[in-house]
C-alpha cells in the first residue's frame, strides 16, 4: 500500500493534470446540438490519434537490431497515422457539406 | 533548451485540442475547430521526430521506418477518408477508431519487452499503466472492427448462448490476471493472456449489439481509446499524449450519454442489447386482419403538387438508397409549384445522431429546411401531407401509448398528426428494432412500395407533368 501512494506521490503533477483533462473534457462538450453528435465524434476520434506521438518515441528509443520492436513499432505508427489522417479528413469532408448552402439558391 | 521547446510544442498541442474541441460543438466553428486540431497534431508529431531526446544522450535512430510508417499510414489514411461514402461514414469513424486502439495496444507491447528488463520492487506503476493501455487499447481494437463489419453488413448480429456470463467471466479473469501480475509478479505468458482475452472480450462485447444502438458502442469505444492514448501519454510522461486523450476519454463519455438520452435509453440498456438484438418477444406480427392501403405514384404526384405544406422524414432507407439527390430535386419542383416543403430530423435518423444531416447537406438541401423533432412535432397538425421515406421505427406512435412496446417512451416525430401520411418502403419488413409499426395501418396511412430511389425517381417525372 505504501509503494502505492509512494508511486502516486512521484507522479501527482500528472494526477493532477488527469484529473483537470477530465473535467475539462465535460465542460467543453456539454450542450452539442445533435446533429452535431456525428462530426463531434468523428472529430474527437482523430484527437485520440495523438497515440501516434507514443508510437513515433517507441520507435525513437528503440534499438536498431530489435527487429521486433521495430516490426511492431513500425506497425503501430502506420495504425496511428491511420487513425489522425483518416479521422481529420474524414471529418472535414462531413463539416464542408454543412458549410456552403446558406445563399445557394 | 531543446527539451523546453518540446514542451512548449506540446502544450501548444494541447491547446489546440481543446480549443478544436470546444469549436468542433459548435455549427459555425466546426470546420474550423478541426483544421485548428489537425495543425496541432501536426505540431505534436514534428516536434516528436526532430526534438525529442532520450534520458541518456540523443541516441535516436529508425528514422527510415519512422517515416515510412507515417507515409504508409497518410496515404492509405486519406485515400479511405476521400473515397468513403458519406452513408458509410459510421463505419468508417469505427475503423479508424479501431487502428487507434490498435496503436495503443502495440506501443504497450513494446514497452512491456522494455520493461522486462528492468527490476522494480514493490508496487509497479508503471506495469499497470502499461497493462491498462493493452487492456482498453485492445478492447477497443477488436470492438470497433465488429462494429465495422456489422455496419458494413459483414457480420450479423448474433447473440451467442449465455453471452452476459462469458463476459462477465472473461472481464474477471482479465482482471484477476492484472492483479496477480501486479502483487506477485509479471512474466509474459501471463502478459500476452491479457492481450488476447482482451481481443476476445471486445469482439464478444459488441457482438450482440446491433441497429440504432451501434452508434452508442462507437462513441464508448471512441472514448475507450482515448483513454488508452492518455495512459500512453502517462507512461512518457507526455503532455500532449495525456491530454488529447483524456479529453476525448471524458467528451466521449459524455457524448455517449447524450446519444442514449436522444434515444430514451440507458447505457446499460444498450450494452445488455435489450432491443437491437434480443427483443424477439415484440417481433410478433399483427398485420393479419389489418389491411394496409397502397397508393399509386400518379396520385402520391397530384396530392403533392396540390398541398400547401409538405414534410419530409428522412431515414436510413432513404441514405442506403442513395436518394437524398433526387430527393432534394423533387422539394426544389414542389417549391416552384409554391409547396412549402420542409424535413423532420429525428435525433437520431440515420446510422447516428446527426447522420442525416451530414447526407442531407451532401444533396445541397438547405440548412434551413432541415428542422429538429422539437420544432416539427408542433407543425404536423397543419401540414398536408408527410412522405417518411425509409424510416420507420422514428415515427412508431406506439413509442407514445404502447407501453410493452421496447421503443415505448423513446421521442418520436409524431407524423401522425398530418392530414395525409404516405409511407415509402420497400415492402412491410420492421425497421431496426424489430416490431411492427401501427402507423401503417392508420386509416390517413397510404404506403408507396418500392425502392426509395426508383419511385423518387418516377414521382419526380410525374410531378414535373402536373
Amino acid at each position: 500500500m505504501e509503494t502505492v501512494f509512494q508511486f502516486i506521490g512521484e507522479n501527482m503533477e500528472m494526477v493532477y493534470f488527469l484529473v483537470l483533462a477530465i473535467l475539462l473534457g465535460v465542460e467543453v462538450i456539454s450542450n452539442v446540438p445533435a446533429i452535431l453528435h456525428t462530426p463531434l465524434m468523428s472529430g474527437a476520434n482523430a484527437i485520440h490519434g495523438v497515440v501516434v506521438v507514443g508510437a513515433i518515441i517507441v520507435m525513437l528509443q528503440a534499438s536498431p537490431d530489435n527487429y521486433l520492436a521495430l516490426g511492431v513499432g513500425f506497425l503501430a505508427v502506420i495504425v496511428g497515422t491511420l487513425n489522425v489522417i483518416g479521422g481529420f479528413v474524414v471529418t472535414d469532408r462531413m463539416l464542408e457539406m454543412f458549410k456552403k448552402k446558406p445563399k445557394k439558391s | 533548451m531543446q527539451l523546453t521547446f518540446l514542451e512548449i510544442a506540446y502544450l501548444i498541442a494541447s491547446l489546440t485540442f481543446i480549443i478544436g474541441l470546444k469549436m468542433l460543438s459548435h455549427p459555425d466553428s466546426a470546420r474550423k475547430g478541426n483544421l485548428i486540431a489537425a495543425a496541432g497534431m501536426l505540431l505534436a508529431i514534428v516536434v516528436t521526430l526532430t526534438l525529442y531526446q532520450d534520458f541518456d544522450s540523443s541516441k535516436l535512430v529508425n528514422y527510415g521506418l519512422i517515416f515510412g510508417g507515417l507515409v504508409i499510414g497518410t496515404v492509405i489514411g486519406t485515400m479511405m477518408a476521400q473515397k468513403v461514402q458519406m452513408t458509410a461514414m459510421p463505419q468508417m469513424v469505427s475503423f479508424f477508431n479501431g487502428m487507434g486502439g490498435a496503436c495503443a495496444a502495440l506501443i504497450a507491447i513494446i514497452e512491456y519487452q522494455h520493461h522486462q528488463d528492468s527490476t522494480v520492487t514493490g508496487f509497479d506503476g508503471e506495469l499497470l499503466v502499461m497493462l491498462l493501455g493493452l487492456l482498453i487499447g485492445s478492447v477497443s481494437f477488436s470492438g470497433s472492427l465488429i462494429a465495422y463489419g456489422k455496419l458494413e453488413g459483414k457480420i450479423k448480429d448474433k447473440v451467442l448462448p449465455f453471452n452476459q456470463a462469458v463476459n462477465m467471466t472473461l472481464l474477471l479473469s482479465i482482471v484477476l490476471l492484472i492483479v496477480y501480475q501486479l502483487v506477485i509478479g509479471s512474466n509474459p505468458l501471463i502478459f500476452y493472456a491479457v492481450l488476447v482475452l482482451a481481443l476476445v472480450y471486445g469482439i464478444l462485447f459488441v457482438m450482440p449489439i446491433g441497429g440504432a444502438d451501434m452508434p452508442v458502442v462507437i462513441s464508448l469505444l471512441n472514448s475507450f481509446t482515448g483513454m488508452a492514448a492518455a495512459f500512453g501519454g502517462f507512461l512518457y510522461g507526455n503532455k500532449a499524449m495525456l491530454t488529447g486523450g483524456i479529453l476525448v476519454g471524458s467528451a466521449g463519455t459524455i457524448l455517449t450519454i447524450l446519444m442514449c438520452n436522444a434515444m430514451n435509453r440507458s447505457l446499460t440498456n444498450v450494452l445488455l442489447g435489450a432491443f437491437g438484438g434480443g427483443s424477439k418477444g415484440a417481433a410478433k406480427t399483427g398485420s393479419g386482419d389489418q389491411t394496409v392501403r397502397e397508393i399509386s405514384i400518379s396520385d402520391t404526384a397530384v396530392l403533392l403538387s396540390y398541398s400547401q405544406q409538405v414534410v419530409i422524414v428522412p431515414g436510413y432507407g432513404l441514405a442506403v438508397a442513395q436518394a437524398q439527390h433526387i430527393c432534394h430535386e423533387l422539394e426544389k419542383l414542389l417549391e416552384e409549384k409554391g409547396v412549402e416543403v420542409n424535413y423532420a430530423i429525428h435525433p437520431v435518423a440515420g446510422r447516428m445522431p446527426g447522420h442525416m444531416n451530414v447526407l442531407l447537406a451532401e444533396a445541397d438541401v438547405p440548412y434551413e429546411r432541415m428542422q429538429e423533432m422539437e420544432e416539427i412535432n408542433d407543425k404536423f397538425a397543419n401540414t398536408d401531407v408527410v412522405v417518411v421515406i425509409g424510416a420507420n421505427d422514428v415515427v412508431n406512435p406506439a413509442a407514445k401509448n404502447d407501453p410493452s412496446s421496447p421503443i415505448y417512451g423513446m421521442p418520436i416525430l409524431e407524423v401522425e398528426q398530418a392530414k395525409n401520411v404516405i409511407i415509402m418502403k420497400r415492402g412491410m419488413a420492421a425497421g431496426y428494432a424489430g416490431i411492427e409499426n401501427e402507423l401503417f395501418f392508420y386509416p390517413k396511412t397510404k404506403m408507396l412500395f418500392g425502392d426509395a430511389k426508383a419511385t423518387l425517381q418516377k414521382l419526380t417525372a410525374e410531378v414535373k407533368e402536373i
